[in-house]
């Protein structure tokens, strides 16, 4: 918390420095690109969780790196609305060039962002998104596809197994009713379906995202279909297969030989288990996308135009990839 | 009959027809414990393990309940809890056996000390017990996550501390044998002293018991500290059991299934009377019904409402009246057992 506060006071000291070097004499800037920069307002949702926390790091890493971004103010809003739409709101009074939004709630933002616009401020959403109805008041969203990512989890599977009679998959669901959820679900079986993969789906319930959650589910799913017949499992993201993975251990089997899996999000942990053979596929859901937000901000200060949608890039990883990739992973 | 067990009854008899369903649906390998690697497995002794964490957690709640209070604490208790141990075994020797005693012991020192803190609002303070216990549901789980510094430690496989979750002795697994040992110390506790008495007076009217000369302060106190620790360690098995501690995740909403096991088992919100054994077979209600679920193939969606279903069904199962309605077209003097079993399952099976 102090250490937040703290850059954040550095944060605006550094604003006022890059604001009084654009007033007055270009002279004195030690940054080579202060003079003509961009400040950049980033109303963050919170800190809520280890990938949120990689991407507000990404985000601000990224903007220091960048010569083209004079400054980044950040803000936390600690998971409330109120607090981002104030954010917002200093962001245009102190006439920023550029407004990031990651909004905790989709709706609410009509008011605050018109205001932006009538200050021909651009705004871009980061992570998630905002109702139908405002659309016309961003510029577009950067974000992850998650049905892409459940295409890239089918895609691999459709590959694996296209020799086999009949596969025979078990799957762990995110949440019930969350976007990811029903994203990753939809576009695994999309790509199955188009594919003409001859599939089995033995069993598929909720295990909410949690370790805990995915290691009751795999139980239960082992003493009552076994797993002699089984041939892959999809977990919804890394927690619930780690959580699995246990539950196949303490079944006496060996995850990733004798039943492969794939996984969503790729954090250290997930990577940590493929390069011990446990994991055969990771499908990234990527919160480092600092840099490709960088390039957006840029693009959109010099008034291009954009889809309402950019989905951030999003890689996946087989078994040759896992230990060179897991120093990489910053969550 | 003896009115202890008239109260049982009901529970019992939709945890048998929860448990004839899954054997129907799946054969009799539920039922029949199985041995994998030296300790006890199969369907049904695996719903026990699993449940041990969420039996100690509402033991602890029936005491609490019984004197008129109740603790929504438990959850954040369970999640500093397992933060506690987690992240003290991180920070140094993981095989040590001295290092493990003591993280468990600090956590449950921590735990108990939060159960107190908790008696003492209410006791001393005279804060109602669900404000008292609310304060810290809320701040706990910020109090975990300082512990963890946000992430989610993960202790080595091979340290002794993840026996407590996963280890068995003598083919029985540890989580049975703990939940086995609280249930046996908490009974002889109450039931073999004057303490029992003494709690279900104070529930029932505690001006009167202090006029009486019970000490009914120091008895709100002892039961929110013996609650407490019961959560405390409950967290550690959880933790033992994954290997790691979810300040965010780890024990959500246990503090609602607690009082579920609770008022299924019998004990009434409104304090006096309490059944611990009663709490055991709710326990085991909600961990069969979870299993259950998921055996009849139905969706995840379908969690709540079948809880809900089977809740509706064993408090309408408790309530005279409704007997009493309910069989009215019936012989009104006959033991309801025939007519009630079936209509459980086409209740379930909807």
């Amino acid at each position: 918390m102090l250490k937040k506060a703290l850059a954040g006071i550095g944060a605006g000291a550094l604003l006022l420095g890059a604001a009084a070097c654009g007033s007055g004499d270009d002279s004195s800037g030690d940054d080579s690109g202060s003079g003509d920069g961009l400040v950049v307002g980033f109303a963050q949702v919170g800190a809520e969780s280890a990938w949120r926390t990689a991407n507000s790091d990404s985000v601000q890493a990224s903007a220091e790196a960048d010569d083209r971004i004079a400054d980044l103010q950040f803000v936390d809003a600690q998971q409330d609305q109120e607090k981002q739409i104030e954010a917002v709101r200093n962001f245009i009074t102190q006439r920023v060039d550029v407004i990031v939004l990651a909004p905790v709630v989709e709706t609410g933002w009509t008011d605050i962002l018109g205001e932006a616009e009538q200050a021909g401020i651009p705004v871009i959403l980061a992570d998630r998104g905002i109702e139908q109805a405002d659309e016309d008041l961003y510029v577009t969203r950067l974000g992850s596809d998650f049905v892409e990512e459940g295409r890239k989890a089918g895609q691999w599977t459709v590959e694996t197994f296209a020799d086999d009679d009949s596969t025979r998959i078990l799957e762990l669901e995110g949440t019930v009713g969350s976007a990811p959820a029903n994203d990753r679900k939809t576009g695994f079986y999309e790509i199955l379906d188009s594919e003409g993969l001859s599939y089995d789906l033995v069993d598929s319930q909720s295990g909410d995202f949690t370790a805990e959650g995915g290691k009751s589910v795999m139980e239960t799913f082992i003493s009552t279909h076994g797993l002699d017949d089984i041939d892959l499992l999809y977990a919804h993201n890394d927690e619930m297969g780690l959580g699995a993975i246990q539950a196949i251990e303490e079944a006496g089997k060996v995850p990733g030989e004798d039943i492969q899996i794939i996984i969503v999000d790729g954090s250290k942990a997930g990577f940590e288990a493929a390069v011990d053979g446990k994991v055969n596929y990771i499908v990234e859901c990527n919160p480092v996308f600092g840099d490709q937000l960088m390039d957006l901000v840029v693009d959109v200060a010099g008034g291009e135009e954009f889809d309402k949608f950019i989905a951030v890039e999003e890689g996946v990883y087989g078994e040759a990839d896992f230990e060179a990739e897991l120093p990489n992973r910053q969550f | 009959m003896n009115p202890y067990f008239k109260r049982l009854m009901w529970p019992l008899a939709v945890l048998v027809a929860l448990i004839v369903v899954n054997i129907a649906v799946t054969g009799f390998d539920f039922i029949i414990p199985s041995v994998h690697d030296g300790r006890l497995g199969g369907a049904f002794v695996n719903i026990l393990r699993r449940s041990a964490p969420l039996l100690l957690i509402a033991l602890g709640m029936t005491l609490v309940i019984a004197t008129k209070g109740i603790d929504l604490s438990v959850g954040a208790v369970y999640a500093i809890g397992a933060a506690i141990g987690a992240q003290y075994i991180l920070d140094r020797d993981q095989s040590s056996l001295v290092v493990v005693f003591t993280a468990i012991g600090l956590a449950l020192l921590v735990a108990a000390v939060i159960g107190a803190w908790n008696g003492t609002m209410v006791a001393y303070f005279g804060v109602q017990p669900i404000v008292a216990t609310l304060i810290l549901m809320i701040a706990g789980r910020g109090i975990a996550q300082l512990i963890t510094g946000g992430q989610i430690p993960s202790v080595s496989d091979t340290t002794p501390f993840v026996e407590l979750g996963r280890g068995a002795v003598a083919t029985v697994p540890v989580p049975i044998i703990i939940g086995i040992a609280v249930f046996a110390a908490l009974v002889l506790l109450t039931r073999t002293t004057a303490l029992g008495m003494l709690l279900e007076s104070v529930g029932g009217n505690p001006e009167a018991s202090r006029l009486a000369g019970i000490r009914s302060k120091g008895i709100t106190v002892l039961v929110y500290l013996v609650c407490g620790f019961c959560a405390g360690l409950a967290g550690l098995m959880g933790a033992a059991n994954l290997g790691s501690a979810d300040a965010n995740n780890g024990g959500l909403w246990i503090e609602l299934d607690a009082i579920l096991a609770v008022v299924i088992g019998g004990t009434a919100l409104i304090g006096g009377r309490f059944f611990l054994l009663g709490t055991t077979i709710g326990v085991a209600i909600i961990g069969t019904l979870e299993v259950t679920i998921i055996n009849v193939g139905l969706s995840s969606q379908w969690q709540f409402t079948a809880k809900a279903i089977v809740v509706f069904v064993v408090a309408m199962l408790q309530s005279p009246e409704f007997r009493a309605w309910i069989l009215k077209p019936f012989r009104p003097r006959r033991a309801p057992d025939a007519p009630a079993e079936p209509a459980t399952e086409k209740a379930l099976a909807k």
